[in-house]
């Protein structure tokens, strides 16, 4: 019987099995951020095992609030950046160098496919993009990864989505996770792996396989996965030159990873992309959405443009697309926060920041901060965001704050418009 | 037999709503304590459900939540069992749960018990102050309101002995 590439991948690194139901598996790469890591770390110090299992191993940022806004995120700052120092970790990102964990570690070339990889935060299945098994985890299992570089879990079942046809203009990744959430409810892939496929995930670049990949948790999904594949290769080449003779071998090794044809999924969604109009969340889950069309003219106090699902080089292009030339509408404040300082500096480059800056945005540095509502962008009680996030729970950005989620361009779109609004009259 | 000494239950909670999240058990602006301690006034401070008043009798006396399907979904922050576990509940009773909750809950050492529908149903029926009492070793729990019911419930044998060992990183010390 064939496996699927989460099967391949718990099999090469396989510890222990603890029951006939889980296993315990190997980890290349534990992620730290200073909102679940300080915890661990002192649980460590108090335990007399303030020790970590290879420090090449870990990889630290300060993300999610930076800079710190009061002492107690001063305190987790400086608890994680004590620890780093402490133990070596070489990959640690302070303010200068930090940016969004989930859009800053694959740009350093941190995720390769076949890998394993957990992080203290539910985002983590973004890293699937690379063919990779990521998963979100709780601070005791970052903990004990940190310790010992092990972590359990339930033998994956795989759910696999094939994606067809073009992109119509105007429609990208994000509607494309908007809408298979829809179709999935917020818990049907809960205990799977959401195995992405098909001609259109082929074309995708690396940028957009991570948006796919990084809601798969909004579904429930232990993990996001694609293919590696050529743009896999291509993408992490800088960093793999010394290993392979050409991108062409490098290409052809990622293959061993790939699923077999005849590998058993627990269910099959197949979607056609080629019809499809940019998707937006109407409620409080991420599984409420609707054709933007069906929200055209609805409230909007804030637009926030961001995050590990769209704050990178592709979706500030996009948003450009639309604000070039034209201002956001009197009603709304913009907010814009590259996702990592490469980001930033590859936006300024291209005249994509005085586009988003002459249309009226704020400009911010690179933070997760407005997403979870803790800075830099948090709302108030009533206001409407209109954000390229990925999640809408009730109060997320703000108590009482209610967000919608949806693609760069349609955010961009309902900041010129000044309420939800077709994105593709302005392109 | 005897090796459990820690006793799960306590009066029952009733959450009658599905997909209650990480962001409403403890909302993200709490995640910048550093003590497990100081969450404790900030359980479910933001769920959204009618009638529900977060400073109740009901819920300071709680010591089980009994809830619906996809409890837990969301965040991967441990604060949201952390706040139930210096609350003292250390049993969440559910249809069904998000992965990364249900696993937090286990490597802490406290039970997330899955149940079908109608047994839910069931125990809320038992009335308005239902105690619940959980068999670790027979996995049975028993509920006792107006009446007294018991049901059967599916612990798999890692998750029994995460349990017995008071979490996953007393287990994982001992055996990794």
């Amino acid at each position: 019987m064939g496996k699927t590439i989460a099967q391949k991948i718990f099999e090469s690194h396989h510890r222990g099995s603890p029951s006939s139901e889980n296993v315990v598996l190997d980890i290349d790469v534990v992620m730290c951020h200073e909102i679940t890591t300080p915890i661990a770390i002192n649980d460590l110090k108090a335990r007399g095992m303030d020790r970590v299992f290879d420090p090449d191993k870990i990889k630290a940022v300060i993300d999610h609030v930076t800079p710190s806004k009061d002492s107690k995120t001063a305190t987790q700052a400086k608890i994680l950046r004590d620890w780093a120092r402490r133990h070596r970790i070489r990959d640690f990102f302070d303010i200068g160098a930090n940016g969004v964990c989930h859009a800053l570690f694959p740009e350093k070339g941190f995720i390769r496919p076949g890998h394993t990889v957990i992080m203290g935060d539910s985002h983590t299945c973004t890293h699937g993009a690379f063919g990779a098994f990521a998963a979100g985890v709780g601070t005791t299992d970052l903990e004990v990864g940190i310790l010992k570089g092990v972590c359990s879990f339930r033998t994956p079942r795989t759910l696999r989505i094939r994606i067809d046809g073009t992109f119509p203009d105007g429609v990208s990744a994000k509607d494309v996770i908007l809408n298979i959430i829809k179709r999935l409810t917020v818990n049907g892939a809960t205990d799977q792996v959401m195995e992405f496929c098909g001609s259109t995930v082929s074309r995708m670049s690396m940028e957009s396989r991570m948006t796919l990949c990084n809601m798969a948790i909004e579904a429930g999904g232990t993990c996001g996965i694609c293919m590696p594949d050529r743009t896999t290769a291509e993408y992490l080449w800088p960093f793999i030159k010394d290993d392979y003779d050409s991108i062409e071998s490098a290409e052809e090794e990622f293959k061993k990873w790939h699923s077999d044809p005849d590998a058993q999924y627990s269910s099959e969604l197949v979607i056609d992309v080629s019809d499809m109009v940019p998707q937006v969340t109407y409620g409080y889950k991420p599984d409420e959405v609707k054709d933007v069309t069906d929200l055209e003219g609805a409230k909007v106090d804030q637009v926030y443009i961001g995050s590990c699902t769209n704050g990178r080089i592709e979706d500030l292009r996009e948003a450009a697309r639309v604000l070039a030339g034209r201002k956001i509408a009197d009603n709304v404040r913009g907010i814009l926060s590259p996702a990592t300082p490469k980001v930033f500096e590859q936006a300024l480059l291209e005249g994509l920041i005085k586009t988003f800056m002459d249309a009226g945005f704020c400009v911010t540095n690179p933070t997760c901060g407005a997403c979870l509502g803790m800075s830099n962008g948090v709302l108030a009680e009533g206001e409407v965001c209109a954000s390229t996030t990925n999640r809408n729970f009730n109060g997320r950005m703000g108590k009482g704050g209610m967000v919608h989620l949806m693609s760069p361009l349609s955010a961009a779109a309902a900041a010129v418009s000044g309420v939800i609004t077709d994105p593709r009259k302005y392109i | 037999m005897g090796n459990n000494m820690k006793q799960f239950g306590g009066p029952a909670l009733f959450l009658d709503r599905d997909d209650i999240n990480t962001d409403e058990i403890i909302p993200a602006k709490y995640l910048t304590e550093n003590s497990k301690i100081d969450l404790k006034p900030f359980i479910l401070e933001d769920l959204t459900l009618k009638d529900f008043d977060p400073n109740s009798e009901s819920l300071k006396q709680a010591g089980v939540i009994v809830t619906r399907a996809n409890f837990g979904c969301g965040s991967s922050r441990e604060h949201a069992v952390w706040v139930l576990e210096v609350n003292d509940i250390n049993v969440v009773v559910a249809e069904s749960f998000a992965r990364i909750f249900r696993q937090n809950m286990f490597n802490c050492g406290m039970i997330a018990i899955e149940l079908p529908k109608d047994a839910i149903d069931r125990i809320i029926s038992l009335g308005d102050q239902v105690d619940i009492s959980v068999d670790v070793d027979q996995s049975t729990i028993t509920a006792k309101g107006d009446r007294e019911e018991s049901f059967e419930f599916f612990l798999n044998s890692f998750d029994k002995d995460l349990v017995m060992a008071g979490g996953w990183l007393a287990y994982a010390n001992k055996n990794y």
